[in-house]
């Protein structure tokens, strides 16, 4: 009886720690997924937002707690800077990177994806430091779980309770506003969008700039989760992400999230009942079945070949 | 209303547009004829703003507009149903329809715009919560012409409406035409293969032939062209 209670308890455990790191690979897969369904792009600096979404917290936190604010607004605040901050990136790496080569060849931007990857992580080593920092616990205070603290941590909650809403609010948005609908729109035929009225340019901006807030958001919690940064962060955590994306049908909104959260419970599980030595093995595994299996990923569409 | 003087328009180094010289008046119905390939898309394509003429002038009352963006030449009422009707599949017909609408924002008009639309082509009312990439070719043409009537036109662009449709049908659809045209207002220009048709309904005609204006004339007087009759009508 025991002994089934700690099996019960530890599949618990490893279900939360699960859902928990799914549900930040599907914030950042969000952002692979809006882009791609937009302009047929895989942008792998969107790994790189997300580091730099976490040095911006962390520096905007610093700064707020010699000024003695309380952590509920260090952390409001932080987010919000690392928010603001990751969108202005992904609207300057669109113009800058991606905007002068539409309309060539579909590799072009692709490079200049890799290539603007490289750049950012290259110039966070130089302005910031090559090795890992402490990240401040800024979430940790935020639950009393008193009798489940075993199963979930409260800085696990606070992702799982925070993504969520982000999620929800993006489907919101796509699914209930002009905005949305007119993204979904560009995805299915830009230049009739435009021919309805539809600023294109302005519609890919601001699918960048909320993809990259997203991204920033989630670096905010799961450093604070996690408790140390550096500049690589954003490559490990995009790698995953972009499986994610793969995983549910890249293009596809709920697929991305469906993606997230199936990656981060096979972890988990492949970590706990295996061994953590296995646990890409098993991620990229899932991803080998699925694209055999269903090409297009989970909830992809088969048909559309988008150019 | 609207004036082309001089336009070239080009695709990469190969010149779509050899300097295209046309008018159109409030009211009329105005057809563009011309074989596969002469330049009729790329034609509406530099009016619409998604090709941006080399040289020349296109001056929508009064105004140059050849170097806006598409978005904002559908903001002053030109509206173009593109060749191939190019719905929105993923959407429904009411999406479709909302998408018409994009730049508006008056509820009541939008409404009432609707209903319209739904009086001229009843079966998109019956089919309004269907997924559009389930209609056929006639429905699909039916809707893109609702959804550009979403927007307002003032000057409807019309690309091949009846391509690839059942002849009783495209009679339908050029009907319709012509009673959008009188109930409105809207200026059209049309532009088709299909000449003995459109010629039926125009009040005047372009005849375009490898990116140049070679013929433009009454319709009645076109129709009954030798040459005309010649190339367009399948008659000798």
């Amino acid at each position: 009886m025991q002994a089934l209670n700690e099996s019960g308890s530890f599949f618990l455990e490893l279900f939360f720690s699960g859902l928990t790191r799914g549900s930040i690979y599907a914030l950042i897969a969000l952002g692979y997924t809006m882009v791609y369904g937009i302009i047929g792009l895989i942008n792998f600096a969107h790994g790189e937002i997300y580091m730099i979404g976490a040095f911006v917290g962390l520096t905007v936190a610093g700064i707020l707690s010699i000024l003695q604010f309380n952590l509920i607004a260090i952390l409001v605040l932080a987010a919000l800077f690392a928010m603001v901050y990751a969108a202005a990136y992904g609207y300057t790496i669109e113009k800058v990177a991606y905007k002068p080569l539409r309309g060539s060849t579909r590799l072009a931007p692709l490079i200049s994806a890799i290539g603007m990857s490289m750049f950012l992580r290259e110039y966070v080593i130089l302005a910031q430091t090559p090795d890992f920092v402490s990240f401040p616990a800024l979430t940790e205070g935020l639950f009393d779980l008193g009798a489940f603290s075993s199963m979930i941590q409260p800085t696990e909650l606070v992702i799982l309770i925070f993504s969520f809403l982000m999620m929800a609010g993006l489907f919101i948005l796509i699914k209930k506003t002009k905005i949305g609908k007119a993204m979904r729109a560009i995805s299915q035929d830009r230049e009739m969008a435009m021919l309805l009225g539809v600023n294109s340019d302005r519609m890919i901006s601001l699918t960048f700039m909320i993809g990259s807030a997203l991204a920033a958001f989630g670096a905010i919690l799961i450093s604070a989760h996690v408790g140390q940064i550096n500049y690589n962060i954003g490559f490990v955590v995009g790698i995953k992400a972009f499986t994610a994306a793969v995983l549910g049908g890249i293009g596809s909104i709920p697929g991305a999230a469906l993606g997230g959260i199936i990656l981060g419970l096979t972890e988990s599980f492949a970590t706990g009942y295996v061994s953590s030595d296995y646990e890409d093995v098993f991620a990229f595994g899932i991803l080998v079945l699925i694209l055999i299996f269903k090409p297009a990923g989970i909830l992809g569409k088969s048909t559309t070949e988008k150019v | 209303m609207l004036k082309l003087v001089n336009v070239q328009s080009f695709y990469g180094k190969i010149q779509a547009l050899k300097g295209i010289n046309l008018e159109l008046h409030e009211g009329e119905i105005v057809t563009l004829i011309g074989g596969n390939g002469a330049g009729k898309t790329t034609t509406l394509m530099s009016i619409s703003g998604l090709v941006k003429p080399k040289f020349g002038e296109i001056i929508y009352r009064g105004q140059q507009i050849q170097t806006l963006n598409p978005d904002e030449i559908v903001k002053q009422g030109l509206v173009q149903v593109p060749e191939g009707r190019r719905i929105f599949p993923d959407f429904t017909i009411l999406e479709n329809l909302e998408m018409g609408a994009y730049l508006r924002n008056d509820k009541a008009g939008i409404k009432a715009d609707m209903d319209y639309v739904f009086g001229l082509f009843p079966i998109l009312k019956e089919r309004i919560q269907q997924s559009a990439g389930t209609l056929s070719g006639g429905e699909q043409q039916m809707l893109a012409i609702s959804r550009a009537l979403m927007a307002r036109p003032k000057l409807l662009l019309l690309d091949e409406p009846s391509l690839g449709l059942a002849p009783l049908i495209i009679k339908d659809i050029f009907n319709i035409i012509k009673q959008i045209n009188k109930e409105h207002n809207t200026t059209i220009f049309l532009v088709e293969q299909n000449a003995n048709q459109a010629l039926q309904i125009a009040d005047r005609a372009y005849v375009l032939e490898n990116g140049e204006i070679t013929l433009h004339d009454k319709a009645s007087v076109l129709l009954n062209d030798e040459s005309v009759k010649k190339a367009y009508l399948g008659m000798s």
